[in-house]
This record gives C-alpha cells, structure tokens and sequence, in this order.
C-alpha cells in the first residue's frame, strides 16, 4: 500500500483515486506545493492538456514537479497526462511546455475530434486477455526514444509505454473496471 | 472492431471536462483569448446571452462559417449551441464535428412538446436543468452531461445557486428513501424509473453535471463549486466584463483551487468591472423555464 497523489487542477482525478483505493492504495488529490510533498507517486490524468499546463504554472507545481521527476518519483499519465509526461507535443499551443519526463513525442487529438473517439479492445503485452480502450480525443504516440518499452498496442501501434518509473497511456484504463495497468504503475513502487 | 459514440465515450468526454471552465466565444480572437487563459472548452456562438437578452427576437444556432472559425482558431473542444427539439440544427452541428451540443433554452426552443432524441448522434449532449427530474429526463434522451440552468446573460447567480441546491438536494433526498419508495418518487419526478434507481443507489448523477448562467466572479465560480458542481460553463460574464482575459484566468483559478480562499482573494484582485448584470426579471424574460 502506497501513498499515491492524483493530480486534481482539472480532468478525470476522481476516477483514477477510485481505482488506487479499490487497489488499496492511499490516493490523494494534489492541487498544491504541499501536497506534492506528501505523496511517492503522482497520477496525471486525462483532462485538457492546455488547462493543466497553465494551471501547473499559477499553481506553482511546475518546478516542484520538476524537481520530484527527476529524483525518480514513479509517475502515471494518461490522455493529457500523457501530453503533460511527453518530451514534446505536435499540434500543442506555442505556450505549452510538456515535463520531458518520458522519451516520447506525443500528437494531440491524433484521431481528431470528438466524433472520432472510439472504444476497441488494446493488446497489453506479456499477456493474453485484451483490455478495454476507451479513447477520447486521444493523443497518438508518434515517436519513442531508445529504452522506451512498448506496454500496449493497438493494431499495432503502440497506445501505453513505460521507461523507469514512469508509465503514459493514451487511453482511458480509469473509466473501465480494468485495472492492470494501475496495478502494473503500483508496482513501480515495490 | 471500433466502436463510435458509446455512452462511455459521449460521457467520458464530460469527464475529462471536470474541474473545468467551458467559456462561451462569439469570434476567433474570443476564442484565442478563452483558450490562453485555460478554458478547458468553449461555447461557440453568435451573441452571448446578455446580447440575445438585449436584443430579443429568435435566437437560432450560430453560422456553420463562424462556428469552422472558431475550430480552427483553438485545439481545445468546440462546443455549439442547437435549439430545444431542433433534431436539424443537431444534425447540422453534428456534420461540422462539434465535439458537444448543447440543446439550449439559451436559443428560441423549436418544439414546445419534445427535446431532441440524443441516442441518435454520435456526437454527445449537454443539456440544462433547474431540477433532479429535468436532468434524468434529458439524460433518458440521451443527454451525456447536464448542467443547471441558472438565469443567462443575468450576470446574477441566484438562480445557478437555485437549480444547483434543487439537484443536490433532490439527489441526497433520494438516497435516503426505502427502495419501495422509488417507484412513487420517480412518478413525482416525472423521470425514468431505473435512473432514479441509479442515483438513489449511488447518490450522484449518472453523468456530468456543471453550473451555468449567471457566474461573473470567480467566487460565484468556487460557490458552484463547493455546491457539488463538476465544473463551471460562464457565458456573457467574461467577454461583458472590463478585463476578458484576466477575469478568464482568475475565473479558471478559482475554480481548480476552490476550496482555497486565499487563492480566490487573490484571484479576485483588481479584476476590474464585472459585467452589470440584471435583476428581477418579468416571468416572460426567464429563460430557464425553456424545456419540458
């Protein structure tokens, strides 16, 4: 049992805290400095990626966070966590800064708009049962650095990768009652 | 293998607005402006709500050419506007690729008996309610996300704080009933009977619900939000205010940072004037007795 943070300036924070609690994690929202002290891990959930980079700025969380990446604190982003994770991001808004935490070039909305968001079973690898993929407005990976390891694909194309300690999805695993992939970030921590 | 406009993904899409401000946007450079300032969506139309108040006659949805400008402008979702039972206008904002329609009581309703049958769109619903029965009714249609009416274009929150307390209240009243009890409420509800079932198991809505109509501060902002809001819509009172995109700002602060009162008075300095806003308004001038 670990004491896990889910970033709460704007998204899907609700769902993933369900999720590490039925795990029987600690889940605690993080909106502050402070908060972001208290936590081993962070969740940075899907929401709009724009929103959140700005809010991390007039909430004085960048250079904390920053600053806890680089010690090496496990983190787990989906969606917009993922845009957030990414070394950079094509079709971001010239204001945006993703972390660079993961050696990943994300697209935003690589589907398009909403009327392009879709569900279709994932393939998680290393094992045989799919996994439900929810994905909304979805970024696409569309390039990795070396020691990035493929985690999920669809149709091919990778859709989760992990390297170290952090684990970025494009999808949705937080609305489905799936929840390999939090237990595969838990045990990061282990 | 794909599935498209799944309830998940209509609804899941309001959930990743959550903790959010979707502003209303009448041109590119609003919407520019909405976007830099952290807006998380935006409400593409062509006269905010004080202006449709102001200037009266049929308010229908906006100009397919306006509504392409605004997309273009912005990477965040584009929301549009479609009037209540108009099936044609959804269809045609669901052809431009909105992301959300909202089936507004903003606009002259087009049918005086039914709301339009939102299972038949891929493209998902928000819808306004000023009560628990109103808000299952539209998501029995199909609606993804409601959001309480409030008053539009009043830059006045007591109706926002009316229909907020009426929903909340209606939800906390349900979860204490017998289950024997449903049956007779959901009559009284005017509501399906399995969402009523739902909530009074669950205590929440099936979906997303913001506030709306009214909000001018980011106090009103935070209210709605310690009222049991998952975020906020603000309409005339960011683009009728002194300061657009500094209201804009402070505005999506607050409400990330709700509960923190020291971060609302600072948000709150200096924002210059807020929109006048109106008060009393004739029976005939409310807009939130749209909808059936």
């Amino acid at each position: 049992m670990a004491r896990i943070g889910v970033l709460a300036l704007q998204g899907a924070f609700r769902e993933h805290c369900a999720v590490l609690r039925r795990l029987n994690h600690e889940a605690t929202e993080v909106r502050t400095p402070a908060e972001l002290a208290g936590v081993e891990a962070l969740v940075i959930p899907g929401g709009e990626s724009t929103t959140i980079d700005k809010l991390l700025d007039s909430s004085a969380l960048r250079a904390p966070l920053l600053e806890r990446l680089a010690a090496g604190m496990p983190a787990f982003g989906t969606c917009a966590g993922l845009i957030v994770l990414s070394a950079s991001a094509v079709d971001a808004t010239p204001d945006q800064r993703p972390l660079a935490a993961i050696d990943v070039v994300a697209q935003r909305n690589g589907y398009g708009r909403q009327v392009a968001s879709f569900e279709a079973p994932v393939r998680l690898l290393g094992d045989e049962r799919a996994m439900p993929g929810v994905f909304i407005r979805a970024p696409r990976i569309v390039a990795v650095g070396p020691g990035v390891e493929v985690v999920a694909t669809l149709q091919g194309e990778a859709v989760a990768v992990a390297s170290g300690t952090i684990m970025v999805a494009t999808f949705h695993p937080e609305l489905t009652e799936d929840d390999r992939l939090h237990r595969r970030f838990a045990a990061l921590l282990a | 293998m794909a599935e498209f406009g799944t309830m998940r993904i209509k609804s899941g899409l309001a959930e990743m607005f959550k903790g959010g401000v979707i502003m209303d946007v009448v041109n590119a450079e609003q919407a520019k402006v909405a976007e830099d300032a952290g807006a998380c969506a935006v409400m593409a139309l062509e006269r905010v709500p004080a202006d449709i108040r102001a200037d009266g006659g049929v308010a229908r949805m906006s100009d397919p050419e306006m509504i392409n400008g605004i997309q273009a402008a912005v990477t965040i979702p584009v929301m549009a506007k479609a009037r209540i039972g108009h099936f044609v206008e959804a269809q045609v904002l669901q052809a431009l690729e909105v992301d959300y329609i909202d089936e507004s009581e903003v606009l002259s309703p087009a049918d005086e008996a039914h709301h339009i049958d939102k299972w038949k769109f891929d493209v998902p619903f928000v819808c306004g309610a000023t009560n628990l029965g109103e808000a299952l009714r539209r998501i029995g249609e199909g609606a993804a996300m409601i959001r309480s009416k409030g008053e539009a274009g009043t830059g006045n929150v007591i109706e926002a704080t009316r229909h907020m307390r009426a929903i909340s209240g209606a939800i906390r009243q349900l979860a204490a009933l017998d289950p024997d009890e449903l049956y007779t409420r959901a009559k009284e509800l005017g509501a399906p009977l399995p969402l009523v079932q739902w909530v009074a198991e669950h205590g929440r809505l099936p979906v997303v619900l913001f506030t709306a109509g009214g909000l001018a501060t980011p106090a009103d902002a935070a209210m709605m939000m310690q009222l049991g809001a998952d975020g906020v819509f603000v309409g005339s009172g960011i683009f009728k205010s002194g300061d657009p995109s500094k209201r804009a700002r402070a505005i999506v602060q607050a409400t990330t940072h709700f509960r923190d009162a020291k971060v609302i008075a600072d948000v709150s300095r200096n924002l210059g004037e807020a929109m006048v806003g109106r008060t009393n308004l004739a029976p005939e001038e409310l807009l939130a007795t749209r909808g059936w």
